[in-house]
């Protein structure tokens, strides 16, 4: 089933240091200031627009595109807008190390996929993951594919509810 | 086989289904919520998806509106009108602008009791965990969901048993003792995670520190926290809830079983800050190089009660702050703003120099009541200091106390200098 496959280009979501950024909470992903927006559409321009060094996120990505972050990615407000605003920009999943509680439920909630790898960190350190690189990610088979590389991991999704909502395009269509 | 966690148990009162940990089932919800912030994205996808549709239970829902109030921009006032619209047709109760933290007026009115689930578009909705119940902020998809059939689903959390022991010798505060808990299992510990705290340094906290205690396990990543009744935690729940009797504690059985069982001394506690930009980057003020503070703000889910506001006062009683540096004071509900006026400590705090603001979650939710400006230092009793909450400059999460000596000596202390 296509819903379930994501072929796009990676954004590492890195420090200067080359490191997967932890702990970005949702103040980061989406401040504060714009809590009062309601309309998806208006919510892809705030991506990231707190955090140092990719407020300009919106601009350089492209519909399509796959983010991957460190740990406890999304901790902090359970603001939905924090998930609404990767799916403004089109972005296809997320994959980090770990999630907020919060955040993990919704973006199951709304449909949109999420994935962890377990020490992301070696992906970039180890496997030479790099901005850019075109991947495959078949969330049945549990399988990422990086095609610039050719290297292939094991990722899953979290559970069959995971999956059964994001059949169904969300919790309030279930 | 084996016993339950105490929120083992508060889920197998919820359920049809076998409850353990990791698994995935449907619960049933005593109390949804929705804010002013979240509520009108509530409204929206209610309206899209369930129309003409009404909620599961009126009496069971509510709007706590306690973000941006008064509202401060025509678009906030705009959506707190769609809330109320909504709530008016399909007759939900609205806690307005006037009343203050929804996690705190909801315990205020009763309507929480020992092992119920409440959710809400609040992130440190698990402050409930002080009143022994469950309590899960949500996004509004979630919400959304609760609205219509109060129920929803939830992968049973592991629990983590943290014994906090030692001997400390020092005075410290429950926001000592958080700061000093989340600096030792920073975010990764807890994540995903029911904790129950045991030990006589934790059982002895009172009612308001136990909600200054447990308003933190977000921080930690956690899921709720609980901490087991002393002999005066039933009735100071009682008079907090105006309730007259309240459901028995739940307690975890003798033989649960824990996912991991975590021994924490705190015998070399002092006064601690959470230094920029995270608020398990705790410090002793020991450490600390001189930090001067322009702003100081007493108040927010995790500090924003009257036996707060009282240690504030009689610190600052008969003083004035430092020429320059500002205080603004907002308590956390209009009950907590009545206890301040009905002792008399108004005045006093005014004549100090502080900003008194009406009740809600002003100071934490986008600076409504005062930001930092670039590079500016704002010692605040609340429980987020990420880059950019709370303004352009360093925030220092501390206590109530040590924000009163800062704002008096103009710089981060724990006493009058």
């Amino acid at each position: 089933m296509d819903e379930f496959k994501v072929k796009g280009k990676v954004w590492l979501i890195t420090d200067n240091n080359g490191d997967l950024i932890n702990d970005i909470d949702t103040d980061q992903i989406f401040h504060n200031a714009f809590l009062h927006i309601t309309e998806i559409s208006e919510m892809g321009e705030h991506t990231f627009g707190n955090l140092e060094g990719w407020k300009d996120f919106p601009e350089k990505c492209n519909p399509g595109d796959i983010v991957f972050a460190g740990s406890n990615f999304g901790s902090g407000s359970s603001r939905q807008q924090a998930v609404d605003c990767f799916e403004a920009l089109g972005i296809k999943a997320i994959v980090a190390d770990s999630y907020g509680a919060i955040y993990k439920r919704n973006a199951i909630n709304s449909g949109f996929p999420i994935l962890t790898f377990n020490q992301i960190n070696n992906l970039v350190k180890e496997a030479g993951m790099k901005n850019r690189d075109e991947i495959e990610i078949d969330f049945l088979a549990g399988e990422l594919k990086n095609i610039s590389s050719g290297k292939i991991f094991k990722i899953d999704l979290f559970s069959k509810v995971q999956k059964d909502i994001m059949e169904k395009g969300s919790l309030l269509t279930i | 086989m084996s016993g339950k966690t105490v929120i083992e148990k508060i889920f197998t009162n919820h359920s049809e289904e076998d409850i353990s940990p990791g698994k995935i089932v449907w619960i049933d919800l005593d109390v949804v919520t929705a804010r002013d912030f979240g509520g009108p994205n509530v409204v929206k996808n209610f309206n899209n998806n369930y129309e003409g549709q009404s909620v599961f239970d009126p009496s069971k829902v509510f709007f706590t509106f306690d973000l941006t109030v008064p509202p401060k921009t025509i678009q906030y006032a705009n959506n707190q009108m769609i809330c109320r619209n909504f709530a008016k047709e399909k007759g939900i109760k609205v806690f307005d602008i006037d009343k203050g933290i929804g996690t705190h007026t909801l315990i205020e009115n009763g309507l929480v009791q020992s092992g119920s689930i409440v959710v809400g578009t609040d992130s440190h909705m698990n402050i409930l965990g002080a009143v022994n119940s469950f309590g899960q902020g949500m996004g509004d998809v979630d919400i959304t969901f609760g609205f219509r059939y109060g129920r929803t689903w939830f992968e049973v959390p592991a629990t983590v048993k943290v014994n906090i022991k030692g001997d400390p010798s020092y005075d410290y505060s429950a926001k000592d003792l958080v700061i000093k808990v989340l600096s030792i299992l920073k975010t990764d510990k807890l994540l995903g995670k029911s904790v129950e705290f045991y030990g006589e340094l934790i059982k002895k906290l009172n009612l308001p520190e136990r909600i200054t205690f447990l308003s933190m396990i977000t921080e930690m990543g956690g899921i709720v926290g609980f901490i087991p009744f002393n002999e005066n935690t039933s009735n100071e729940i009682k008079e907090m809830a105006g309730l007259d009797k309240v459901a028995p504690e739940i307690k975890a059985d003798e033989d649960a079983s824990y996912f991991e069982i975590i021994d924490l001394d705190i015998s070399d506690i002092e006064s601690m800050v959470s230094a920029p930009p995270y608020p398990h980057n705790g410090v002793k003020i020991s450490d600390l190089d001189k930090v001067y503070v322009d702003f100081g703000f007493v108040g927010s889910c995790t500090n924003g009660r009257i036996e707060d506001l009282l240690k504030v006062w009689a610190i600052l009683k008969g003083k004035k702050i430092k020429e320059g540096v500002q205080l603004a004071i907002v308590p956390a509900t209009v009950e907590v703003y009545k206890q301040a006026f009905e002792k008399g400590i108004l005045k006093d705090l005014l004549d100090a120099g502080a900003i008194i603001s009406n009740p809600g979650c002003g100071g934490c939710a986008q600076g409504h009541i005062g930001m930092t400006g670039k590079g500016e230092v704002m010692v605040s009793t609340g429980n987020r200091n990420f880059p950019g909450k709370q303004g352009d400059g360093f925030n220092y999460l501390t206590s109530p106390e040590v924000v009163a000596y800062s704002v008096l000596n103009g710089f981060i202390s724990d006493r009058e200098l």
